[in-house]
């Protein structure tokens, strides 16, 4: 028999708008899921009690209750539904939860202690086994209780996963308003489409964000001498660093996982793209590959020994691979299909992310590098620039929709998808930050 | 087809396009065949009676040919699909653009290369590129100095038609040529 939590999950398969777009901010993303998971985890989370002057300033449990939801591995039960608020754990009445169907409950309190001073605790309960299986207390203000509610989300899910939660990360991305001017700008927002900021605005092409691995820094290319330059930014101070303005082609940035080197694509003037590393501190530079084709989009191994590129040396753009210290040749990594392109290394290192020609549309593919498997996770005609969330549970990508870019991810495991639109104009090229550095 | 076979391909296409246009004359101008040279030789008989009020002769600077006003101002090379070849069409318009370089060597050109919107970004920075050069080549095949020249390719960042047919696919599969002083 399915239970009602899990009818209502199909429901939401369709469309289910999750965020509200605010009237003004018209760069907000907004999260749709589209393709949900049977055998969801049913889950309450229970409106948290306030305690303090006036309203409290966020609906901490609305939050934490669209966060599991959009990880696809939980449906949240509707607040109608309840049998019960319970704010207080003598209260939970587990008879009640277990008729629900819900294995999980989620209950907490925001207490006003002090001015824009916010204590905020939570406990999550097993139904079933009619116990705690975590609580925590955070101190917060109004300022950072997003923030808060996000990681009490993370804590939960690892919980009830094992999986450390990704809901407190943020997402870059490019965002195009083709006007008299057009206007190109880099932002930053969260996981959920929250708190977008504008870091970069420019009339002339910004494109490939990549993340620092401590996620303080952002590398892109910007066009705005009428040539392709590489720049990294400070996100903290806004202040920013050219980095890279040779001759030709300065672009696809990628951050080595010790974060002191670039890898990058240069051509010079005769329009050879090769790949680079680069120490963006000291300048020092070295060329990795040497071949009249186009070599480009690098991404580091794990273990930062191996760069995973794009080449079209045997005809169509393949994926290879090579040491960064040489002076091995390239190997070629994709055999499945005529277009691979544009790798990305799962945070595990078993699992390549490309954009794959499947049968004619530009797809996200998964590469299992152990075995060999090619699988196909999205379904639109022009998906592209595939992202990993940094606990490797989703991928996020850009893809077409009515004439428009757009943002959409996918479970790896293909199983969930969610559409994530923007009020205005196009957006593309999402890269999921690393974990925030504490 | 890798790019440097795709590169070489459009150098033999467009080296030939050359030779079947016809002779250089000793003057260095090429030699138009066919009836453009009979309607030369016929006027310089007749003189001054085919020159009547209102239809001029053509001012041709030297080492520019009738005609490369109309072919100059083209200045966009459209691709097919996945190639940075030249169509043959093109040959007279990058002659044109060569010969103006020649006789201005004050003036370059940046070639700007696009893509369609298929494909991987950065990938599709490498094909405009490709066709940038390709344009570049057969400039410097014909005697432009690389001086003169700079490439830049936007990929699939600045089409010139927005949307996803066929048609506006071959609108952005292009290189624009423009001229700065």
């Amino acid at each position: 028999m399915m239970n009602s939590a899990l009818l209502r999950l199909i429901r939401l398969v369709g469309l289910v708008t999750l965020m509200t777009v605010s009237q003004t901010g018209n760069a907000q993303l907004r999260i749709e899921i589209s393709r949900g998971v049977s055998g969801a985890v049913p889950v309450a989370v229970v409106p948290f009690a306030y305690e303090g002057r006036g309203q409290p300033p966020l609906d901490v449990a609305g939050l934490i209750s669209d966060d599991l939801l959009r990880s696809g591995r939980f449906a949240p039960i509707d607040r109608e539904d309840m049998i019960g608020r319970p704010t207080a754990a003598q209260d939970v009445n587990f008879t009640d939860w277990r008729l629900l169907k819900t294995d999980y409950v989620v209950i907490g309190r925001v207490v006003e202690d002090g001015l824009d001073r916010y204590q905020l605790q939570f406990q999550v309960f097993d139904v079933f086994r009619g116990n705690q299986v975590l609580g925590y207390q955070f101190q917060a203000t109004a300022g950072n209780m997003r923030a808060v509610g996000h990681r009490a989300a993370d804590l939960i899910f690892e919980k009830l996963t094992g999986i450390p939660g990704a809901f407190s990360t943020r997402v870059a991305y490019v965002s195009v308003v083709r006007d008299q001017e057009d206007v190109y700008r880099l932002i930053v927002a969260d996981a959920d489409g929250a708190n977008p900021v504008i870091i970069a605005e420019s009339s002339k092409p910004l494109m490939s964000p990549a993340w620092s691995p401590d996620g303080r820094r952002i590398a892109y290319v910007s066009f705005e001498n009428n040539r392709s330059a590489v720049y990294v930014q400070e996100l903290s101070t806004g202040s920013r660093k050219q980095v890279s303005a040779s001759p030709g082609i300065n672009g696809a940035p990628s951050y080595s996982p010790d974060g002191r080197w670039l890898a990058l694509t240069l051509s010079g003037v005769d329009g050879n793209l090769d790949i680079h590393v680069l120490n963006p501190a000291t300048g020092q530079k070295r060329r990795l590959t040497r071949n009249p084709a186009i070599d480009t989009e690098p991404a580091w191994s794990i273990d930062g020994k191996h760069i995973y590129f794009t080449s079209d040396r045997s005809g169509g753009p393949q994926i290879y691979k090579i040491a960064v210290e040489g002076p091995t040749s390239p190997q070629r990594v994709t055999f499945e299909g005529r277009y691979n392109a544009r790798p990305r290394i799962s945070p595990d290192g078993g699992t390549l992310a490309v954009v794959h020609n499947d049968r004619g549309n530009y797809r996200i593919a998964v590469i299992d590098l152990e075995r060999k498997t090619t699988q196909v996770l999205s379904d639109g005609r022009q998906d592209e620039s595939p992202s990993f969330a940094p606990n490797g549970s989703m991928l996020i990508y850009a893809t077409g929709s009515g004439g428009r870019g757009v943002l959409a991810a996918v479970s790896t495991d293909g199983r969930v998808k969610q559409s994530i639109g923007s009020a205005a104009g196009d957006v593309r090229e999402p890269a999921w930050s690393p974990y925030p550095a504490d | 087809m890798s790019r440097k076979l795709l590169i070489l391909l459009a150098m033999a296409v467009f080296a030939l396009a050359a030779c079947s246009k016809g002779g250089t004359k000793p003057d260095g101008t090429e030699g138009a065949e066919g009836d453009a040279a009979a309607a030369g030789d016929y006027s310089s008989q007749s003189g001054l009676e085919t020159g009547t009020v209102g239809q001029g002769t053509e001012y041709v600077e030297a080492g520019m040919e009738p005609g490369d006003d109309a072919l100059i101002a083209e200045t966009v090379i459209y691709f097919d699909f996945d190639t940075a070849r030249i169509r043959t069409e093109y040959s007279e318009v990058l002659a044109a653009h060569a010969r103006r370089l020649g006789v201005k060597s004050d003036l370059a050109v940046r070639l700007e290369g696009h893509a369609d919107e298929r494909g991987s970004r950065e990938y599709n920075i490498g094909l405009g590129e490709s066709r940038a050069q390709a344009v570049r080549q057969a400039l410097m095949l014909q005697g432009v100095s690389a001086t003169q020249i700079t490439t830049v390719s936007y990929g699939e960042e600045r089409p010139a038609v927005t949307g996803s047919s066929e048609e506006a696919w071959e609108r952005n599969r292009r290189v624009e040529i423009v001229y700065s002083e």
